[in-house]
């Protein structure tokens, strides 16, 4: 599915973001910082579908504002078709907008609820094209929601007036309306009913398909994700744990992670009872970004770790097939979990 | 709430032989319904806050038209009726003071005052406080730390003092009087539409349109103030009658409007001296006061419940 | 005699638009012990169904019908002798944790000052309670963390203390609105386990609501599916997942992103959106997105027993 030798659209390397977090008491005011992305870097070819899955708080979202530089890295480079968009100013930024965009997880707190449907998907376009006649722009906004199955007769109406489905296929054609090359989806169907959750996805999947999108799709549930995307990136704390083809990652997750997100995808069936922690391998919470776990950040709560595992960290290393995994004991465990029905490949 | 929800076709649908999505595609636009029309549509519904506003819409008719309508002045003294009860006979409805002076045109007099007072120092604190809190709340920071350890400074001080300093310093003028009131009124709404603002800003509507690439006059003017009227109108509507008591008050320490004219707050501190011989004088302005303060209260409390239905349950 | 049995029961909204019937007819009962999931879209009804029993609809709505509680009315109770049963019989977790709980106060707070209304308890007991119950959700260290705020604790966390809250007095039902739904899989499949588990260790009942089947097959013994305020399918969860009546029940389950199925390429949808139940379409409510759709069904399905005590509300009589 992806070729190799293409150069890539988006490279990241080492993309870092913390926050300042003012911490102590009245007295002595202390500002530590908070790593919510620490060091990650992936590459996104055109038409590719990359998927980020990680618990919330592991920085999803903050990466996903990181690329658009709506929040600012504290090192690491975004290269945009070659050119890093890392230090650019407001202005050339707000430029770069018009290639790359974003969906919202909340479909309703994405709108603006007094504007209508129509000015909201127009809104991108009188920013970027304010000469624009009237007609031209309310022309290409019905088209916008022809395409992503809205009623283009409903262009007058208020997002209050429409189901959390349709709010998100407002939200896809704002971010569409501006021709992008790339579009980043953070957690688009988690706040939607799972009958919905399937439109979108099928919807985003399809567009993609016509208008040649490279795709960054963020969730939180494997199975969310293995539907879309051509590689996946499993994170946690903060750093990537793995990044491997969607068709290996569920066949044989390489990291203990990623194993324990794929054993806690609820299956649909009475048989197949669950009972929580111990099932899913994960012990406690997430620790704190504040003072995330040393050496691999995932030990406290690994079933295999080891003494190495607490003093060194692992590195982000190649295996077979181009896929890509941080851990230590990657090549002894065999993580194979999948089970494929009969007949199917 | 949710509400009439359009059909679409999912696009996994099943082909169906009559595709709704298409034959939709060739009907009319349908008209939406704003979150303002529905808020009007609740507000209408609200009994009390209706009729308040009607009261409320005859009363600054009254006190509008009515000193030209009547044939006494408010500074006429009718040597033959001093002290009257009211009385049709005389033609004092409402009765005279102790000089003889009509109480209903000074009462409605009065009322022009008081509800002048009441808007315009109010639109003070809205302009001031608005444009201060938004500010303070979008950019954030260190202007917002300034700016609102400014207001923490000003909030410490001791208001009627200050006020009182204020007429001493400078006299009894009546733009003094709307100016210290809105300069002092403004905090409270600098504080409200700052913690607003803090709120919208990270509503994802606000991100988005920064994602694309909307600039920041922009996204207050579309995305912050629309979404801060609601608020703002129901603080508005609470804070005229609180600046009508405080003028009262100024005016009952003999602070307030100088003679000849007069507001409500005025004529209920004269009233009060004759309150054994005349009750009128003190009855008349003080049932107006007190219905005006009811009816703005009334209407804020319904406006707040229309703009934010949540809040019902 | 059925701990709780509801019957007929209606709910109704004023709206500037006009009549919203939120619930219409819906019957069921709950054994002591036993843990129903009511599934269904967001606007279905359920939620406002259990808010109708517990006498906590917003001022617009109005509810009919019967919901008794040990054969107690809870629906024709005066306010007061209401409220004795909410908490202490009937616990309610609502789906969004951080504003069910009062952000200004602390866990201690909160959790004390119910179990000291509701239970008598001194203060001191009410302590050592609520700390033993947040145990029991697996909050770490809950001595010193009962003494924080909401804030300061992950969503999955929160949800805990609000299951750890409803626990408090040992209600006799636990109702349990989407718990999961705003949470991440990894904490859904330990909250899934946890309800299960204090469920089954306390014997309480509970009524857990949600829209994804794939939550609730482990957890739960019968389910209920509605679909615009009515009840369409109701059986074992056996019966509806190996072999569901209704087709909505079928897309439902179908439309659960699996991992464990062959990577085929589109996932299943249920075309269309939840209904407007302002105007609800004639006939089948389900007709407009139904893929079975046939004549008869311009003809409203009544409620049908299809064997065994399952209940569908479709007219095709093959499984679909
Ligand atoms: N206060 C209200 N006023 C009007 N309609 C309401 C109100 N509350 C809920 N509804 C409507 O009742 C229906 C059922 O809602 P709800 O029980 O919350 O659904 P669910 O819990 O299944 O998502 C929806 O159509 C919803 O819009
Ligand atoms: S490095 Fe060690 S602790 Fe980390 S995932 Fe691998 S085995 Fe577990
Ligand atoms: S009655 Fe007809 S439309 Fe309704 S669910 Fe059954 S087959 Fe579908
Ligand atoms: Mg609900």
């Amino acid at each position: 599915m992806s070729g190799n030798e293409r150069p890539p659209v988006l490279k990241v390397q080492d993309l870092a973001v913390y926050y300042d977090i003012h911490d102590g008491g009245l007295l002595r005011q202390q500002v530590r910082p908070l790593k919510a992305v620490d060091g990650i870097s992936f590459e996104l070819e055109r038409g590719e579908t990359l998927g980020v899955v990680g618990e919330s708080g592991c920085g999803k979202s903050t990466l996903a504002r990181a690329l658009l530089g709506l929040v600012p890295p504290r090192r690491g480079r975004v290269l945009w078709l070659g050119e890093d968009l890392v230090g650019l100013d407001e202005k050339a930024l707000r430029r770069k907008r018009k290639e790359l965009q974003i969906i919202f997880q909340d479909p309703l707190a994405s709108l603006n609820p007094r504007m209508t449907v129509g000015d909201i998907i127009a809104e991108p376009l009188w920013t970027f094209y304010p000469k624009i006649a009237r007609v031209q722009v309310e022309e290409r906004v019905r088209g916008m929601m022809k395409m992503v199955g809205l009623l283009p007769n409903q262009i007058n109406r208020y997002p209050h007036e429409f189901s959390g489905g349709q709010c998100q296929r407002i939200g896809i054609a704002r971010a569409l309306v501006l021709n992008p090359k790339l579009i980043i989806c953070d957690e688009p169907v988690s706040a939607l009913d799972v009958s919905i959750q399937a439109q979108i996805i099928n919807l985003l999947k399809d567009l993609q398909r016509k208008l040649a999108l490279s795709l960054i799709f963020i969730a939180h549930d494997l199975a969310v994700v293995k539907h879309i995307s051509d590689r996946v990136m499993v994170m946690y704390l903060g750093r990537a744990m793995e990044v491997a083809s969607a068709r290996h990652l569920y066949r044989r997750p390489l990291h203990p992670y990623t194993n324990a997100l794929v054993k806690a995808v609820p299956i649909p069936e009475p048989g197949r009872r669950r009972r929580g922690a111990e099932e899913t391998g994960l012990r406690g919470d997430m620790p704190s970004p504040m003072n995330p776990p040393t050496g691999c950040v995932f030990h406290p709560r690994c079933p295999w770790a080891v003494k190495r595992c607490e003093l060194e960290v692992p590195p982000l290393r190649r295996m077979a097939e181009g896929d890509w995994v941080a851990c230590h004991r990657a090549e002894e465990l065999d993580l194979t979990i999948v089970k494929h029905a009969p007949g199917t490949v | 709430m949710k509400s009439s929800e359009a059909t679409t076709a999912g696009v996994g649908a099943p082909a169906a032989e009559l595709d709704p999505f298409e034959a939709a595609l060739h009907l009319g636009d349908v008209k939406g319904r704003s979150p303002w029309e529905d808020a009007w549509h609740r507000l209408l519904k609200n009994r009390a806050a209706v009729t308040a506003a009607i009261i409320m819409g005859v009363m600054i008719l009254l006190v509008i038209i009515g000193p030209w309508v009547i044939s006494w002045d408010m500074d006429y003294t009718d040597w033959d009726h001093t002290q009257s009860a009211p009385s049709f006979a005389n033609g004092h409805w409402f009765g005279t003071d102790a000089v003889g002076r009509d109480i209903l045109v000074r009462t409605l007099e009065g009322g022009r005052i008081s509800l002048l007072v009441g808007l315009v120092s109010t639109l003070v604190s809205l302009v001031i406080g608005v444009s201060y809190g938004a500010i303070a709340g979008y950019y954030g920071g260190v202007t917002d730390r300034v700016m609102m350890r400014l207001v923490d400074i000003i909030y410490a001080m001791p208001f009627m003092f200050f006020v009182i300093l204020l007429m001493v310093v400078f006299g009894r003028h009546i733009l003094l009087i709307f100016v210290a009131i809105g300069a002092v009124n403004w905090l409270d709404m600098a504080r409200i539409v700052r913690g607003q603002t803090l709120s919208l800003k990270r509503m994802e509507y606000v991100e988005a349109a920064r994602a694309c690439g909307v600039e920041n006059r922009d996204i207050i003017r579309r995305h912050i103030v629309p979404n801060l009227l609601g608020v703002v109108m129901v603080y508005v509507t609470l804070t005229i009658p609180q600046v009508i008591l405080v003028e009262s008050f100024l005016s009952f320490l003999g602070l307030g409007v100088q003679e000849p004219m007069s507001s409500w707050g005025a004529l209920v501190s004269d009233g009060a001296q004759d309150m054994e011989s005349a009750p009128w004088t003190l009855a008349f302005p003080a049932a107006f006061l007190t219905v005006t303060l009811y009816c703005f209260n009334y209407i804020g409390d319904g406006l707040r419940d229309a703009l934010d239905p949540k809040d019902r349950s | 005699m059925p701990l709780l049995e509801v019957k007929d029961l209606h709910v109704r909204f004023e709206t500037p638009e006009g009549e919203v019937h939120a619930v219409r007819g819906l019957d069921f009962t709950l054994e002591p012990g036993e843990g129903l999931a009511i599934v269904g879209e967001s606007g279905s009804g359920k939620t406002q169904a259990m808010l109708a029993i517990l006498g906590l609809l917003a001022e617009n709505g109005t509810s009919g019908g019967q919901a008794l509680y040990q054969g107690a009315d809870l629906m024709a109770m005066e306010p007061h002798e209401l409220n004795r049963h909410r908490g202490r019989d009937i616990a309610m977790i609502f789906q969004d944790p951080m504003t069910s709980l009062n952000p200004y106060l602390s866990i201690e707070r909160q959790m004390v000052e119910v179990a000291m209304h509701h239970q008598g308890l001194s203060r001191r007991e009410a302590r050592v309670h609520a700390v033993e119950m947040l145990r029991a959700v697996r909050i770490p260290d809950p001595e010193s963390r009962i003494r924080q705020y909401p804030h300061q604790f992950s969503g999955g966390m929160r949800q805990r203390i609000l299951i750890a809250m409803g626990l408090l007095c040992e209600p006799d039902i636990l109702i349990a609105d989407e718990p999961t739904t705003a949470l991440d899989v990894t904490v859904q499949a330990q909250i899934a386990g946890l309800v299960e588990e204090v469920v089954q260790r306390s014997g309480m009942a509970a009524i857990l609501i949600t829209h994804d089947l794939g939550v609730v097959a482990g957890v739960s013994d019968r389910v209920l599916v509605m679909y615009a305020g009515e009840m369409v399918e109701y059986g074992t969860v056996e019966q509806i997942y190996r072999s569901p009546r209704h087709p909505y029940t079928r897309g439902l389950i179908d439309s659960v992103p699996r991992l464990d199925r062959a990577d085929d390429d589109a996932l299943h949808a249920i075309p269309g959106n939840p209904p407007n139940m302002l105007s609800l379409p004639s006939g089948c409510c389900f007709r407009d997105r139904c893929s079975r759709a046939f004549e008869a069904c311009a003809e409203a399905p009544e409620l049908r027993d299809a064997g065994d005590g399952h209940l569908k509300r479709c007219h095709l009589e093959e499984a679909p």
